[in-house]
């Protein structure tokens, strides 16, 4: 009982924030609509039993990733001030449309099939030691590829969103220095 | 004396039967509930005027001390002002982000205190991954801060929410590397299963807390100055140093809901303080066999004051970091310590299981070596702190 | 403790992977766009957890896992393009994926 009204409950809220977080028109409202459905998916994993996924979701999803779009919305800014311009491409409609389409073949097929219609068995909680000991056996080659994958990350960020010192306009710089940089780099 | 020990779970027990039998679990929740919250608001109140007290008795005056005897009511004088101000929000403020940003930072937080365990028995919930929700939750009140920051549509407030995110996000690292090795000496990821692992007493006397290991004491080191930089306290408060950035991302906030990012900031700190003593002090084991007599709760909170004491004391005696200087202390001191201290600590516990004669000396002396010779080395590559100096051309 | 039937779970997940469908393909900024990636591969998380938990055999804890480096394989993707929305908005002063036309740098 409990059980169910949880998951309705979290079902519609996560639902709603997803809703507005593609719907609204100033961006920091989708990120933090966002980041408010990426924790309703988090406790919707804790309701089905996963504990250490939920976390993990709470924790890089809502502490790590939700931050970084809030970053990169707050470093791109002007987008939402742009008087008069549309927040959507001109062919919303036909997206939209194709998404329903889509829904409506994910529909079909789950709500065809009577094997999903029944209850849940008993399963076990899993502990952390078990994950653990399954990441060091069976998953031991797919966590050093993610470890590697990570650092390449890491860098790679760091070095494409790098300002290169040709840029001229290091805030070390006096404007007449900027003036200058740039001027030699235009050949004025 | 295990009666006085467990006086707060058989009341509990006592109370939660008066309700039906399939309410129970409910019941007791809400009275766990309402007991934590009823004791941190103490503490807070309390910490608020003895942080006070203690930073004038250090700069050599008194604190307040005209509210009650020796200024202990000025929490409620203080609380009362809080109340009755004026709740004032700017006219160009984002309304529903401003309303909302004082609670997406509370309650995250109180939620922090519910994996601690205060006491034999006294954890309200047992978690077999309880640091990980700790962790989780700590990282969910990053966005209170940005909400705060930006729906102020002021540019103080701005920069501030800003920094302020840069800071905690930065100093999430080395918190939480900082606590792996006292992981792996457990373990377990449950914060009781922690705390039973450091009982006992080596050579007799000496409790088997980790902080009396040598990646236990780096690590110990490590986690006080993280956990002072994610609360924002002095000497890593330039998110909200009144000097700088007038109140940083609390600008625009007054009356009940700057009251509130009071007590969130302050509850953070508790209990982070909590998880800094369970982690590395033992938790509610007291420190020698003969003095097993003080309640386990009773021990739990002598630490705890212990540590808070040392934050105050920190606060008083401490300069501000400036902001790169704050990071790079983050990223390129901390971050590799904590990495170095995670390698000696899996040293130390594969070493453990060394038999011959004047191995403890060993393993201390090879530890404490590591550590000291990497201390030593990754400060002096650091020139000092201190970044390049810029050339500031004012007049052409 | 009765849990809602398996198609329920999945009823969500499609319905949270198309509403992220249609915002990656209907707006047109590009953080709005990842904001929509980043909903369409949780709606796959969903569907993997509860898949494991309505399964055969959830000792094995595949589900889990695969949920596990997912996460984590978002964390890194998400990072990798915002760096870029912020390269390309420090040429083009702008991040709406129409203008992004020319290959002209």
């Amino acid at each position: 009982m409990l059980n169910e009204i949880s998951f309705y409950l979290l079902a519609a809220l996560t639902v709603a924030c997803a809703v507005a977080a593609m719907a609204l028109r100033r961006l920091v409202h989708c990120a933090l609509c966002a980041a408010a459905a990426f924790a309703g998916l988090a406790l919707i994993y804790l309701q089905l039993d996963a504990e250490f996924v939920g976390f993990a979701q709470l924790l890089v999803y809502v502490g790590a990733i939700a931050i970084l779009i809030v970053f990169a919305v707050l470093l791109t800014r002007g987008e939402e001030a742009a008087p008069g311009g549309r927040q959507s491409s001109p062919s919303w409609i036909s997206g939209v449309g194709i998404a329903v389409l889509l829904l409506a073949g994910l529909l079909l097929p789950i709500l065809a099939s009577p094997s999903l219609q029944h209850g849940a068995p008993p399963a076990p909680v899993p502990s952390v030691k078990r994950i653990g000991e399954e990441l060091m056996t069976r998953y031991v080659l797919p966590l050093e590829m993610v470890g590697v994958l990570l650092t390449a990350a890491l860098l790679g960020a760091v070095v494409i969103a790098l300002r290169e010192p040709s840029d001229g306009n290091l805030p070390g710089n006096s404007p007449a220095q900027q003036r200058a940089k740039t001027g030699e780099a235009m050949n004025l | 004396m295990n009666a006085l020990d467990q006086i707060f779970v058989s009341t509990l027990h006592r109370l939660a039967g008066f309700a039906p039998a399939s309410a129970r679990p409910l019941v007791s929740m809400l009275l766990i509930i309402a007991g934590l919250m009823a004791l941190f608001g103490t503490c807070f109140a309390l910490a608020t005027i003895l942080e006070r007290k203690t930073l004038g008795r250090m700069q050599n005056r008194y604190g307040p001390n005209r509210v009650g005897p020796f200024g202990l009511f000025q929490p409620i004088a203080d609380g009362v002002k809080m109340l009755i101000k004026e709740d004032i929000v700017p006219f160009s403020a984002d309304q529903a982000l401003h309303f909302l940003a004082p609670l997406v930072l509370t309650v995250p937080v109180w939620l922090a205190f519910a994996v601690l365990p205060f006491g034999r028995n006294m954890s309200a919930i047992e978690l077999d991954s309880g640091i990980l929700f700790f962790f989780a939750i700590g990282s969910a009140s990053e966005l209170a801060v940005f909400m705060a920051g930006w729906s102020s549509q002021n540019k103080y407030s701005l920069l501030g929410a800003m920094r302020a995110i840069a800071q905690m996000i930065s100093y999430e690292v080395p918190l939480v590397l900082a606590s792996v090795p006292a992981l792996i000496a457990a373990g377990s990821l449950s914060l009781p299963a922690i705390v039973q692992a450091q009982s006992g007493f080596a050579l007799g006397w000496v409790p088997r807390w980790n902080v009396f290991t040598p990646w236990g004491l780096a690590g110990f080191a490590l986690f006080l100055i993280a956990a002072t930089a994610e609360s924002n306290r002095c000497p890593f408060d330039l998110p909200e140093g009144e000097s700088e950035l007038i109140a940083g991302y609390l600008t625009e906030y007054s009356g009940f809901k700057y009251a509130l990012f009071f007590l969130g900031e302050y509850l953070g700190l508790f209990a982070v303080t909590g998880l800094a003593v369970t982690l590395f002090l033992g938790g509610w084991q007291a420190p020698a066999p003969w003095l097993q007599w003080l309640p386990t709760w009773g021990w739990f909170a002598l630490k705890f004051s212990a540590l808070i004491f040392l934050f105050i004391w920190a606060r008083a005696t401490l300069p501000r970091l400036r902001l790169d200087q704050l990071l790079h202390f983050a990223w390129k001191f901390l971050v590799p310590l904590a990495l170095i201290n995670l390698v000696v600590a899996v040293a130390w516990c594969k070493s453990g299981l060394w038999q011959f004669p004047a191995a403890l000396e060993i393993r201390w002396l090879l530890g404490a070596g590591v550590l000291a010779a990497s201390y030593v080395g990754l400060g002096r590559s650091w020139k000092g702190g201190y970044p390049e100096r810029r050339q500031y051309n004012y007049a052409q | 403790m009765m849990n809602p039937p398996l198609s329920h779970y999945l009823l969500l997940s499609a319905l949270l992977f198309s509403i992220g469908f249609a915002g990656a393909v209907a707006r047109r900024g590009a953080i709005l766009v990842l904001i929509g990636i980043e909903l369409m591969l949780n709606a796959a998380n969903l569907n993997f957890i509860a898949f494991w938990r309505f399964g055969a055999n959830p000792q094995a804890l595949t589900g889990v896992m695969f949920v596990l480096f997912s996460i984590a394989i978002a964390a890194a993707e998400v990072a990798v393009g915002l760096a870029l929305v912020i390269a390309i908005y420090r040429q083009r002063k702008t991040t709406r994926l129409d203008a992004m036309d020319s290959l002209k740098g």
